[in-house]
């Protein structure tokens, strides 16, 4: 039977309610709830394992930064960088989250039902096996997928019009997915648009389904949308701009 | 290129080979990774071009038959269009692109080391004899309480109250500092890991992950977290013994890195976790850093992440601003701090970077120092001095200036061979240390190179321990900031009041 331990977050302090998610894993909870949390940074930071860790409140800065394997679920919002160098697991925010969106994160799915902030998906990176994937269902600021050098980042529009600009500044690996078109005056140096094929629909359809799934709607209509691909135009972005002594 | 009418500069250098010496024996053609010497029939004939003044042919030359001569064409002599300003503008006519160069600044600037002169003791006080007394050098890198609180115990016996967070304790004031596998070789790495095992020391990993034959050494390395995170995972951090997030390098303050494509082979790839011929591109800032007040989130994002079991270093460029930027890092709850001087290495950096921006070591580390006193901070972080730290009196005069330990990088290489011919970039370096190409990888014996490391550090060691005997220092700890040990020769006014140093004579 799955073991569950609650823990009420109000009035502790992060390093203390990080202490107290430790010590509930390591007594083989499967599923942490935490509950009354305001803010408090780092849950999840550096966790191993297959857990689930319920967070109930508005999470504070770098949520599941560094964490691979376990599963977090924001019911709330999330702060600057949740994902951040995570290497493994799943971060399921059914809010809104701040800046920086799983800055170089290597492995793994981080999944916003509302809007993320400025950055998202910056420096995110991909190894063999290893593909990190970011979906928004809202809108995305400025510098959406900056670096980007790896993995899938796909943004819905949900919520109405999808307000990134200078999409894939400096991007040389990876692909940004957004439904619907994206003017060629949003993209950034280094960025191109290219169709959507049958091949990508069908690898990205997995990855809808679920966050569909995760949030409780109907996926066809997500299924059966209209999307742009953003990739890099080049893989070497900074090859032509210098040269030897 | 037809529509370039600049042609070929003139020959950096000039290999010859005095026949009369010279057996044709071949070793010169087989060591050569840059491809100067051919064979052809019984002569061995020159391409002087391709030379980059490594020095391998020569070493390896039973005859001492060959010869190198720099800048054997004059240009017109000319006190402001140097040869090297010249050159440099060709360079750019023909492509209209930054200059990329290896190694540290070739600006010919004053060395403030050579101008502060150490002290010794004569009549009024005697020197000690460090054969007979003991000199202590083993130094802890962290943070110091501020006071210490004792307890009673019930029988009577006193214990530390205070609860003291995790320092690193090292044998001499001296660490290898950050070189990323990737840059070096492998058994670059393996020869400086087993070399900083057998002196009680620490090295380096730089940005580039920490490869698998490391793991042995693990106790013994410092992992570093730059801004492109490569490498970075819970493992990493864990392995460590301390972590180091990199937020700035002396040879180019201000601007990322890249590692190219080229470089990035199946090995590095591994170690990096990205694909194999990728560019690996570090930003300039950490992106999750945009203000001073998101530096203490990442500290201790890292802290938390490894169960404030680690201590966490910060190393950051000397620029104008030194003393501020380090007030604020040593807020930011980190355990030491690293300051690389404008002369500090790499592998490569725009020479306009590389000669131009940042201010001295020196300079850097008695500022640093000050303002960590003057805002009650010093015992909150240990300072580290890097960048060209050349020799003993250099780690002597920057602990007198304040410093707690020194990094060393580019005098290890030297210490495997390495002869500072900055061509790392090109990744055939005959030594097998700035290369991933397995036959000049294997050229590096780890075992023979570590060995030359960890006499190096001894010598200095040694040195180190001469030097404070005769000016009657018996422990690190007060040579640590004191100022009064120096005297600057031939320095202005200006920079004396700047270091806290008196003039010679006063």
């Amino acid at each position: 039977m799955a073991k569950q331990i609650t823990i009420d977050a109000k009035g502790v302090d992060c390093t203390s309610l990080n202490q107290q998610i430790r010590e509930a894993l390591k007594d083989g909870a499967d599923e942490v709830v935490v509950n009354n949390v305001l803010g408090q940074r780092f849950i999840g930071d550096g966790l191993r394992g297959n857990a689930t860790i319920c967070v109930h409140g508005v999470a504070g800065g770098d949520l599941a930064m560094f964490m691979s394997g376990p599963t977090v679920v924001v019911h709330g919002n999330a702060e600057h960088a949740p994902g951040n160098t995570m290497d493994s697991g799943k971060v399921v925010i059914h809010g809104s989250a701040g800046d920086a969106v799983a800055h170089s994160m290597r492995g793994g799915k981080v999944f916003v039902r509302g809007d993320i902030g400025y950055r998202g998906g910056i420096h995110m990176k991909q190894y063999e096996t290893q593909r990190p994937i970011l979906v928004v269902g809202g809108s995305a600021q400025m510098f959406l997928g900056e670096y980007m050098a790896g993995g899938l980042l796909i943004v819905l529009g949900l919520d109405g019009v999808m307000k990134a600009r200078e999409i894939g500044s400096g991007i040389h690996g990876g692909e940004i997915v957004v439904r619907g078109d994206v003017d060629d005056t949003c993209l950034a140096a280094g960025a191109k648009k290219v169709p959507l094929t049958d091949e990508d629909r069908a690898r990205i359809v997995p990855v809808l389904r679920e966050f569909a799934e995760d949030f409780g709607f109907d996926p066809e209509p997500l299924v059966n949308a209209d999307y742009t691909r953003i990739v890099p135009a080049s893989a070497r972005p900074f090859a032509g701009k210098y040269t030897w002594e | 290129m037809s529509d370039c009418n600049l042609g070929s500069m003139p020959l950096r250098y000039r290999v010859t080979i005095d026949r009369d010496q010279c057996m044709e024996c071949g070793r010169c053609v087989d060591n050569c990774s840059y491809g100067v010497f051919r064979q052809d029939g019984d002569k061995i004939l020159i391409n002087s071009r391709k030379c980059t003044a490594c020095h391998r042919c020569i070493t390896y030359c039973p005859r001492d038959a060959i010869m190198l001569a720099e800048h054997p064409c004059d240009y017109r002599s000319h006190p402001v269009w140097n040869q090297q300003v010249r050159e440099s503008i060709y360079n750019q006519a023909r492509t209209g692109k930054i200059i990329l160069a290896g190694m540290g600044s070739v600006a010919n600037l004053p060395v403030i080391f050579d101008r502060l002169m150490l002290d010794a003791c004569q009549v009024t006080t005697p020197p000690t004899d460090p054969l007979r007394e003991p000199v202590e050098l083993r130094t802890y890198l962290g943070k110091k309480p501020s006071k210490l609180d004792f307890r009673q115990k019930a029988n009577g016996d006193v214990e530390l109250a205070t609860e003291l967070t995790p320092n690193l304790m090292i044998e001499t004031p001296i660490l290898l500092g950050h070189m990323s596998y990737g840059a070096i070789s492998l058994n670059a790495h393996l020869a400086m890991a087993r070399a900083a095992q057998e002196v009680g020391t620490f090295m380096g990993t730089g940005e580039g992950g920490l490869h698998p034959g490391l793991y042995p050494y693990q106790d013994r390395v410092i992992v570093q977290v730059a801004s492109g995170r490569f490498g970075v995972n819970i493992d990493y951090l864990e392995r460590g013994a301390a972590i180091e997030l990199k937020l700035g390098q002396g040879a180019k303050p201000g601007i990322g890195g890249h590692l190219t494509g080229e470089k990035v082979s199946a090995d590095v790839s591994r170690t990096r976790m990205i694909p194999q011929g990728s560019d690996a591109i570090s930003p300039a800032p950490h992106h999750d850093i945009y203000g001073i007040e998101d530096l203490p989130q990442l500290v201790r994002s890292v802290k938390e992440a490894t169960g404030w079991k680690k201590p966490i270093f910060a190393k950051i460029a000397a620029v104008n601003n030194n003393a501020e930027n380090v007030a604020a890092v040593a807020r930011s709850g980190v355990d030491a701090i690293a300051i690389d001087g404008f002369r500090g290495g790499t592998g490569a950096a725009p020479r306009v970077f590389r000669d131009h921006v940042g201010i001295p070591i020196e300079v850097a580390i008695a500022t640093a120092d000050k303002e960590l006193r003057k805002q009650g901070l010093r015992n909150e972080v240990s300072l580290i001095a890097c960048g060209s730290i050349r020799e003993s009196a250099d780690v002597m005069k920057a602990i007198a200036l304040g410093a707690d330990a020194v990094y060393i990088a580019t005098a290890a290489l030297a210490a495997m061979g390495c002869r500072v011919c900055g061509n790392c970039y090109q990744g055939l370096c005959p030594w097998g240390i700035a290369t991933q190409r397995q036959d000049l990888v294997d050229r590096l014996n780890p075992d023979v190179a570590s060995k030359q490391v960890a006499n190096l550090i001894h010598a200095w060691t040694l040195e180190i321990t001469e030097l404070m005997g005769a000016a009657g220092i018996t422990s690190i700890e007060s040579l640590r900031g004191n100022r009064d040990r120096l005297r600057g020769y031939m320095l202005d006014a200006g920079l004396l009041d700047v270091l806290d140093v008196k003039p010679i004579g006063a």
